[in-house]
Order: C-alpha cells, then sequence, then structure tokens
C-alpha cells in the first residue's frame, strides 16, 4: 500500500506491514525527552505508578533548559529532581550547566537523533527533528511517563498534508519565513492532528538549520509532526554527528495526502507574525512603523550557529538603536563558543548586544529578558500569545534573525535593505 | 457521568500561555497553579469561579505548549469540564492523562451565554441548558481506545495493566 513518510516510519515501529490514518497504534519508540518543566511531573507520575526502572537508561534524554541557570528556589528544585532520577536510573544523558543548551538543538547537536526514528519529547516542539527525517512529536509529562516505562506510546496515525514550496528564495528569506508564511495559511488549527510534510525544490534547496525552524513551528498549525525526507544535506549534516545508521524513508510518489498545497517562494518576502498569533502574519513591506524595546535572537527556533551568524553579518560595525535591548542567546555551548571563535559574540557586543548563557532564555517568559507592561519585542522564536515573553499587555513580533538584527539597529521593525 | 455548573465563555485558539502562564510554571503545585488559571485570558478568573464550574470554548482549546500544568489548573480551580468546538492535540491527550473531563461540541458555544447553566451527562452525550426546552446538544463521541483508556483509569494503570 502506498504510505507517506511519516506512515511508513509509524508502521515500521508498530511491527505493521501499513498503517493508515486514524489507526490507533502501540509504536516502540527510539528516544524520549524531558526537561525541567515537564521532568518533574513525568518523574512523579512514573514513580506513583509502582514503576521501578526506565525501559532503557540509553534512550532517555533529560535537559535543564527552560529556568536555567535556576532562576529562583522552585525553579532549582525542579532541576535538582531532573538530576536526582537522571542519577536514580542511571541514565546515559543528562545534560545540565556547561554542557547543556535547549534540548532541540543539543539533541540533534550531540547526533542522538537519525533519520526513521520515532521521538517523544515532553515538549512541543519536539517536532523539530522531523527536520532529519524522523517522526518526533511533543506530549505531555504523563505520556512521557507511560514511554519511560514501556519504550512505546499510543499514537493516532495522522493524515498529511504535504506543502510544496517551489521558486527560488530572496536575499533575506529564510526557512523562518516559509514556516510562517505556512502556518498564515493554514491558521492555527489548520493542521490539526496531521503530518506536515515540506518538500518541494525550496525545501531541498535549505540549509538544516533552516529545515529545523520549519520543522519546529509545525506545532503552531496544529500538527503532530512536521517532516522533511532526509536527503543529502541531512546525511552530510548528520555525518560526524550521529552515529546511528539512518533510517532513509520517502513517502510514495501515489501516497494519499488530506490535502496538497503549494507555496511559491520567489515573490516571498521575509514574513512578521503579529501578537498574539503565531498565524497572523503579513509580508514585512506591509508592516507599518512600529517601534521597538527589545530584540530577541536565540531559541529553539533560530539558535543554530549559522542562525547567529545571519543576524552577524547585519549587526556588523552597526550599534543597536537607542533604548532597545538586544539579547542574544545561543542555542548550546557549542555553538557558544563556535560564535566566540568565529568572531560573531564580538560583532553582537560591538552592537550592544547582551549574551546569555544557552537555555530557552526570554521565550517562553521564564527568565532573561522579561518584557514590562506595554513593551514591544521583535523575537526569532516561535509563539507570541498574550504574557509569552512578560507582562500580558506586552507585544512579540516573530521574525527571522536578518529581520531582528535591522530591527535591533532601527529601533523598528525593517528589513536589512532599509540599513 | 454528569457534570452540572455555571458556564464561563472563552473564544477560539485559548493557548496554555493563556491557560497558565510560564511564569508560574517552577513549580507544578496544584493549589498555586489553580490560583493562576485562564489568567492571561481572564485576570481574575481563578477568583470569581466556583467549584464545578463549566469553560465553554471555540475551536483549538489547549493549543500550544505541552504543559500538563495546563489541565492540572484548570482541574484543580475547580472547573468540572472543559466544552470546546476542537482541542488542540497535546491538550486533548494531556486532559484524559490529568482525569480532566472534556466534551467536544461544535455547536454549543452559539447557543450560551455567559453565566448560564448547563448539564453535561456524558453516558447519553448529551449537553441541556438548564431550564431550557430546547433539545439537547450532542457531544462528539470519544474513540474506542479512549474509552478503554478512561476505564482502566487512566494511562499509567492503562500501562501497568498491560505490563503485568
Amino acid at each position: 500500500m502506498p504510505m507517506t513518510i511519516t506512515e511508513k516510519i509509524l508502521a515500521l515501529h508498530s511491527g505493521r506491514d501499513s498503517v493508515s490514518p486514524g489507526d490507533f497504534i502501540e509504536a516502540k519508540v527510539d528516544l524520549a525527552l524531558a526537561h525541567d518543566v515537564t521532568g518533574p511531573i513525568a518523574i512523579k507520575m512514573f514513580y506513583d505508578t509502582g514503576v521501578r526502572n526506565v525501559f532503557d537508561r540509553r534512550k532517555i534524554v533529560l535537559v535543564a533548559d527552560h529556568f536555567v541557570p535556576n532562576k529562583d528556589i522552585s525553579a532549582a528544585q525542579q532541576v535538582k529532581r531532573l538530576r536526582e532520577f537522571a542519577r536514580e536510573q542511571n541514565l546515559d544523558y543528562y545534560f545540565e550547566g556547561g554542557e547543556a543548551g535547549i534540548c532541540h538543538v543539543i539533541l540533534p547537536e550531540k547526533g542522538l537523533v537519525a533519520p526513521g526514528q520515532v521521538i517523544i519529547g515532553a515538549d512541543s516542539h519536539t517536532c523539530t527533528y522531523g527536520a532529519l527525517g524522523a517522526f518526533s512529536t511533543g506530549v505531555g509529562s504523563t505520556d512521557l511517563a507511560a514511554v519511560m516505562a514501556t519504550g512505546e506510546i499510543w499514537l493516532k496515525v495522522p493524515p498529511t498534508i504535504q506543502v510544496n514550496y517551489t521558486g527560488a528564495r530572496g536575499p533575506w528569506v529564510c526557512g523562518k519565513d516559509l514556516i510562517l508564511k505556512t502556518i498564515g495559511i493554514l491558521g492555527l488549527d489548520g493542521a490539526h492532528y496531521c503530518a506536515l510534510e515540506y518538500t518541494g525544490d525550496a525545501v531541498k534547496g535549505l540549509p538544516m538549520y533552516q529545515r529545523f525552524s520549519m520543522a519546529n513551528m509545525a506545532i503552531e498549525a496544529g500538527a503532530k509532526n512536521g517532516i522533511i525526507e532526509a536527503d543529502e544535506t541531512a546525511l552530510n549534516w548528520l555525518a560526524g554527528r550521529s552515529t546511528s545508521e539512518p533510517l532513509i524513508l520517502r513517502s510514495d510518489p501515489d501516497a494519499r495526502h488530506e490535502k496538497r498545497l503549494t507555496i511559491d517562494v520567489d515573490e516571498l518576502e521575509p514574513q512578521i507574525a503579529f501578537p498574539p498569533s503565531p498565524a497572523d502574519v503579513r509580508p514585512l513591506s506591509g508592516v507599518d512603523k512600529i517601534t521597538l524595546d527589545q530584540v530577541f535572537i536565540g531559541s529553539c527556533t533560530n539558535g543554530q550557529i549559522e542562525d547567529l551568524s545571519d543576524a552577524a553579518a547585519i549587526l556588523k560595525g552597526k550599534k543597536t538603536a537607542r533604548g532597545v535591548r538586544l539579547i542574544v542567546i545561543p542555542g548550546s555551548p557549542w555553538i557558544y563558543r563556535k560564535a566566540i571563535e568565529e568572531g560573531i559574540i564580538r560583532i553582537f557586543l560591538d552592537a550592544g548586544a547582551v549574551i546569555g548563557p544557552p537555555c530557552c532564555g526570554p521565550c517562553l517568559g521564564g527568565h532573561m529578558g522579561i518584557l514590562a507592561e506595554g513593551e514591544r519585542a521583535v523575537s526569532t522564536t516561535n509563539r507570541n500569545f498574550i504574557g509569552r515573553m512578560g507582562h500580558p499587555k506586552s507585544e512579540v513580533y516573530l521574525a527571522n534573525p536578518y529581520v531582528a538584527a535591522a530591527s535591533a539597529v532601527l529601533g523598528r521593525i525593517a528589513g536589512p535593505e532599509e540599513l | 457521568m454528569k457534570y452540572k455548573g455555571r458556564i464561563w465563555k472563552f473564544g477560539d485558539n485559548i493557548d496554555t500561555d493563556a491557560i497558565i502562564p510560564a511564569r508560574y510554571l517552577s513549580t507544578s503545585d496544584p493549589e498555586i497553579l489553580a490560583a493562576h488559571c485562564m489568567e492571561d485570558a481572564d485576570p481574575g478568573f481563578a477568583k470569581k469561579i466556583r467549584k464545578g464550574d463549566i469553560i465553554v470554548a471555540g475551536e483549538n482549546f489547549g493549543c500550544g505548549s505541552s504543559r500538563e500544568h495546563a489541565p492540572i489548573a484548570i482541574k484543580a480551580a475547580g472547573i468540572s469540564c472543559v466544552i470546546a468546538g476542537s482541542f488542540a492535540r497535546i491538550f486533548y491527550r494531556n486532559a484524559f492523562n490529568m482525569g480532566l473531563p472534556i466534551f467536544e461540541s461544535g455547536d454549543l458555544q452559539a447557543l450560551v451565554s455567559d453565566g448560564q447553566r448547563v448539564e453535561v451527562d456524558s453516558d447519553e452525550g448529551t449537553i441541556r441548558v438548564v431550564n431550557s426546552t430546547a433539545d439537547p446538544v450532542r457531544i462528539q463521541p470519544v474513540p474506542p481506545f479512549m474509552q478503554e483508556l478512561i476505564r482502566a483509569g487512566g494511562l499509567m494503570k492503562y500501562i501497568s495493566k498491560k505490563e503485568t
């Protein structure tokens, strides 16, 4: 039976020849993830049911990344619980302090993710790993506890929406803009319960870091997973990182897609998502003068080394506008080090930026850059809901790193061509 | 099961940041989370509601983050059940896992207003507006697999039963 890539991965992991959308399956999990916010509840649920040991200590990854370095006593308690559990269960992968970065950045970076895997994480942006041709999705803490106990998860096989990106990107247009445009078209629930499969020449031409941005934000359209078939770009990226044998799967040409969508990127401009919805997306040229108090560059959406170098290319030799706080957070210690070695951090510092340690930072209003009442920020992150980065009356505009950098210099939402 | 309570109406796309803002996520204490339930959608909500009240919302309720703190906050605040046009995928799973009753109905929103009382009969699959002669609204049936989970007493009981 012809199947999509998502269906093939799920069939293989549930011991079936084929699966169809709507089937309830129990799938074997290759990697399970939790962090300092979702982990402690998962751990409690895990022990509450009388389970003693995790299903496989090599297949569970715990990362302290949300409220670290610990922002207060209760955050410290949560990380402590994570650390204790990692010790109790003798887990191979527990990352904290100088080893830790944003979970969705460090898992691929450390080679823990491979094409064809099923990865379940207690974080909604677990869908990021679909950029490498894996099936990955976010769940809550209890579901994750069940995975830690059994190594399996029940799933309803999602129908697939295929988005075909054609044409050639303009100079300041990134994977971020492709996905923002897609979310704008689909709406916040347009891919409700579906797999979002990104395909087409414009995606094949995207470097890996921009593919991560695209898979990362699949959840913002309500999707279960976002996925791109692993190709040479993906395999080259994995070389030297992952030692797992990649399982390269492709959608059959006659696979059933619930919907097919084509987006031509020839004329696509950088996109801005207006608060309070990642789906309120407008082209940069349609944005009136919006002055800013803060610009944030980082997160699991745009915290890769190339994201930082893109921003630095714009900021080189320039200063942030008076009254604008620029906050830059590298996604991992490796990225931080590389950004120092490549002179990127110096460019940011010269521009007047504050550099934070690798963590989720202000993305979810945790710490390191909370907005006050009435303040406005441009952010390279993934959500701009009410109160997302601070006060309920603050505003977050989502953009790509080029636009974020140019906006920091001009003190208003603007593209690099205005510099 | 029957759930009877005063309703609080919300629109489409009520996200988990609105249900429980991340600034309170350095704890998973239900009491603390309950005190901030729906804070960024309706400030003071937790103080206004009475035990047993019902949230009625539009499409895609609970979109955004995977935080289980969201259904925990709603349940601990005393809300007896949530009725929405649809639920975001992760929230849907979390609610079942947390034992927060949720029901899908696309028709109720337009028929009721804030403060009215409704009665949900999950066995019958109906929602009635109290003191109204109008026909009851149908609830979308729960998939058989989910019913099995509920019968087992939730996910963790389901898997421990399977393991033994």
